[in-house]
């Protein structure tokens, strides 16, 4: 039998059990003796979430097929076990050999949402490895983080010995090296943390010294290291379909929120949206090319055995061959009854017909993003969807038999005023009685039904609007209110449903977002006052955040509310990006003229991720 | 054409609940390419069906399910493909074609049987002692529990439904009833015994091991093991 790391006694009084054992298919089995490093990937949120990941499948494969390296994975232990380990004393342990995390050589922490920090804590704290980088020694494993998150990585930066900066799959190899290296030599982990530091792409906290001025910003941010650069400069793949892809993916026994195969068909964005961040540090767009993305398909089916395939990116429809790649999906699945999902899909002809030969129209529905209820504001955020496109697909869709719509938005974007907000309620009512108008009674398959959500805009770093202010939590809720009173004035009321995201929420993922070190303070007070699982909406309690401000005598207010100038320096400038600071505040300035900016395939913006060398920016032009 | 497949379930998976088995097996019969039979509509599953769902904590040595493939291979070739794809605790026994008119394993189950080895901290010193008692349990005509349902408590007698028990080596092994009728976990035989000694029932006593399911021949009332309603294909 497998080793466990936990006995019957405590796998049986727990819930889903499952998620502690390991022993999937296609689980990477090696033995730890026969290995130079041992590295432990861990999504800091519940097995779950964490095995729905993609960008952890591509490590833990590309990890293992080094010899000398054997990459497990960890996640957060749910709140049931988290209590029986803190009162047995049992230290938290990779899921493959069940060893304890504290004798590897790496853990690695993908930070892919704000509300995850204090899990972080819990990995570290449960793993008895010293929360801060400065009380670790020699015997310690070096963490590391990546993901969205690191280009802010200052909110964690006492936490993490170094902070991974871009995509994943270009220097991971050459840091296990000069570590292997520098381990062979018999030199110390401050050695190699200097070495580390000189990588491209690798960002060492310890090495950099922040001053801030008398109101608070910050004065300088200097390296105190010769080795540390001044700017770190994310890491990118140029040529995508060089990259390694997963060849045979981690298939779970639990129901995982992403139980299916995840094509990802290309990275980066066209759009240029400009709340989005996703759509500014992964510029520039690279696709993969169609053959790669078939053979990987097939294979992904085969290895898996997966009953879905969903394709992966932030606007599918702007992948050059689609319809090529779908049709050879519908081909290639149907014979073989697995489903295949298309998120991020602009609804036209196209998507309408494919999607009614992939889905069971009557139980889908139809989803729009319009961001922003009225024209003015859609411009504001650059989002070029107006509202003849959104009622002509609706139009379509209804023809189509489809008679379910979401729309999602997004409430207190800058600019914003009453009427964009009761544009949201205008615009859902428009759908409504598009349908009535276009569909005769007798043809329609009952009632039309739209929801409506609203999320609160929260600015981030790398987007045009980080230099943006932020509404209060009584000012987002006033507008969500002033959303569902208009919705009541509709003449379609009951067709129509509006739902709103929680508030307090909202505010602390703005301080996550684009805080400075002295958060980090604020973390670790939270986590201490028994803060955990905060992105879980049962779990959250906004006293135990407020009391950890206040006790570090720190004002949320200070990294929301505020409007900041279009010199300060931020917290996240000695990252490079790609995108350049000049273009964001170009884009920042043109938002607050209400002009729009064409995407990339239409019109170059010089946003700098030309520099990279690849990608959109040099499409048509070899 | 329907099939039967016999597997053991052991170690680490014994925490794999009968849900997660069955998308387990969905994955495997894609993975092993079997071809399998879909049902009809616009959302098609694959004809497969479990003879009795294990307890979370139980491990198995027999257990069984049905499925329906348009052609398939011989029983070793079969047996092969499926166990290349599977992990290490969970392996196909074999893989047997029944008559067209069979009916499925769920519905014929009658009864299983049981090995329950002693976790090392719950084992009795007296050894001989706790098997003298229990046999003792065993021999007695009648073996009156209450038993919980849904619609509040009933008296219920078990002894006509614990076809054995009896020692094995250092285990108790037990023949009970099971199915959508009278249902006997082996759990309820043991925690009426250890009440009947005026004796505490610690939760985690003993390992529990089903070893094989069995239905019943019409004609005589036999027990057959579930695999031998079918045959090896050549």
């Amino acid at each position: 039998m497998r080793k466990l790391a936990l006995p019957d006694e405590i796998l049986l009084s727990i819930q889903q059990p499952a998620r502690y054992i390991g022993g999937e298919v296609n689980m990477c089995v090696k033995d730890p003796k026969d290995v130079a490093i041992r590295f432990a990937m861990c999504f800091p949120d519940v097995y779950e979430i964490g095995m729905s990941h993609l960008g952890i499948q591509i490590l833990y494969d590309m990890f293992n097929r080094r010899e000398d390296t054997y990459c497990e994975r960890v996640y957060s232990p749910w709140t049931d076990l988290d209590k029986i380990m803190r009162e047995h004393k049992i230290p938290l342990f990779a899921l493959e050999s069940q060893d304890p995390i504290k004798d590897f050589d790496f853990l690695g922490i993908t930070l892919q949402y704000e509300m995850c920090y204090t899990n972080v804590l819990q990995i570290l704290d449960l793993s008895r490895i010293p929360l801060h980088s400065s009380e670790r020694g020699e015997d310690d494993p070096v963490v590391i983080g990546g993901g969205p998150c690191a280009y802010n990585p200052e909110p964690l930066a006492e936490f993490f010995d170094l902070f991974y900066i871009g995509e994943g799959e270009t220097v991971y190899d050459r840091l296990l090296d000069v570590y292997l290296d520098n381990k062979k030599q018999g030199k110390s982990r401050f050695e190699f943390l200097k070495k580390a530091a000189g990588i491209p792409g690798i960002y060492v906290p310890a090495f950099y010294d922040v001053t801030y001025k008398e109101d608070g910003t910050i004065k300088t941010f200097l390296p105190n290291n010769l080795c540390a650069p001044e700017k770190v400069t994310k890491e990118l793949v140029v040529t995508l379909d060089d990259a390694p892809y997963i060849e045979k993916p981690l298939v779970p026994f639990l129901k995982v929120t992403q139980d299916r195969v995840v094509l990802e068909i290309q990275r980066g964005c066209i759009r240029g949206c400009r709340f989005c961040q996703a759509g500014n540090v992964y510029r520039p767009l690279r696709e993969h090319g169609l053959d790669y993305l078939k053979h990987y398909a097939k294979k992904l089916i085969e290895t898996t055995g997966h009953d879905e395939i969903s394709l992966s990116s932030l606007s599918s429809s702007d992948y050059t061959y689609l319809p090529e790649l779908v049709n050879y999906l519908i081909d290639e699945c149907s014979a073989k009854g697995v489903n295949i999902s298309l998120p991020s899909l602009r609804i036209d002809a196209f998507s309408l017909d494919v999607m009614s030969k992939v889905q069971d129209v009557k139980k889908s529905s139809l989803t729009f993003a319009p961001e922003a209820g009225s024209q003015r504001l859609r411009d504001v955020i650059n989002k070029g969807l107006t509202e003849e496109v959104i009622l002509k697909g609706a139009a379509m869709a209804f023809h189509g038999g489809w008679n379910r719509v979401k729309l999602y938005f997004m409430l207190g974007l800058p600019t914003e005023q009453r009427e964009d907000m009761e544009g949201i309620a205008l615009l859902s009512e428009k759908i409504a009685e598009t349908y009535y108008d276009e569909i005769p009674k007798d043809q329609r398959h009952g009632k039309v039904q739209i929801v409506a959500s609203s999320s609160f805009f929260v600015p981030k770093p790398f987007t045009p609007f980080q230099w943006a202010k932020m509404c209060t939590k009584e000012e987002f809720l006033e507008r969500a209110y002033i959303v569902k009173n208009k919705f009541r004035e509709m003449k379609n009321f009951k067709s129509l449903k509006y739902n709103w995201h929680e508030a307090d929420v909202t505010v602390l993922e703005g301080v996550l977002a684009r805080g400075d070190r002295r958060v980090c303070a604020v973390v670790e007070a939270a986590y201490n006052n028994g803060a955990l699982f905060d992105s879980w909406s049962e779990y959250f309690d906004n006293s135990l955040w407020m009391r950890a401000f206040e006790s570090c005598g720190i004002a949320p207010d200070f990294y929301t509310v505020r409007e900041r100038g279009l010199d300060e320096i931020f917290p996240w400038d000695f990252i490079d990006a790609g995108v350049s600071k000049e273009f964001l505040k170009r884009e920042w300035l043109l938002a607050m003229k209400e002009e729009v900016t064409p995407n990339c395939r239409q019109r170059c913006s010089g946003c700098g991720a030309r520099g990279f060398g690849g990608g959109v920016c040099y499409e048509d032009k070899n | 054409m329907k099939i039967r497949i016999k597997f053991l379930k052991q170690g680490s998976m014994k925490f794999i609940g009968h849900l997660d088995m069955m998308r387990y097996f969905q994955k495997v019969m894609r993975r092993a390419d079997v071809k399998i039979r879909y049902s009809e509509g616009f959302s098609p599953h694959q004809i497969m069906s479990f003879a009795a769902p294990l307890g979370v904590g139980i491990t198995s040595n027999g257990e069984y399910l049905d499925i329906e493939v348009t052609e398939t291979e011989s029983s070793a070739v079969m047996t092969n493909r499926l166990n290349q794809v599977m992990v290490d605790e969970i392996r196909v026994l074999s893989y047997k074609k029944l008559e067209d008119s069979s009916k499925n394993a769920m519905s014929i189950v009658a009864a299983a049987d049981y090995t329950l080895t002693f976790r090392e901290r719950y084992k009795p010193e007296d050894l001989d002692g706790f098997f003298e008692k229990l046999r003792g349990f065993y021999d007695q005509n009648q073996i009156l529990i209450v038993k919980k349902t849904k619609k509040g408590q009933k008296d219920m007698d078990l002894k006509p439904l614990i076809y054995d028990l009896a020692r094995k080596g250092d285990a108790v092994f037990m023949k009970v009833s099971t199915g959508s009728t009278d249902n006997i976990k082996p759990e309820l035989v043991m925690e009426s015994f250890y009440e009947g000694q005026g004796w505490e029932y610690p939760g985690f006593t003993f390992q529990i091991q089903r070893e094989e399911v069995y239905g019943r021949d019409g004609a005589e009332g036999r027990l057959i093991p579930l695999e031998q309603y079918g045959e090896d294909i050549e």
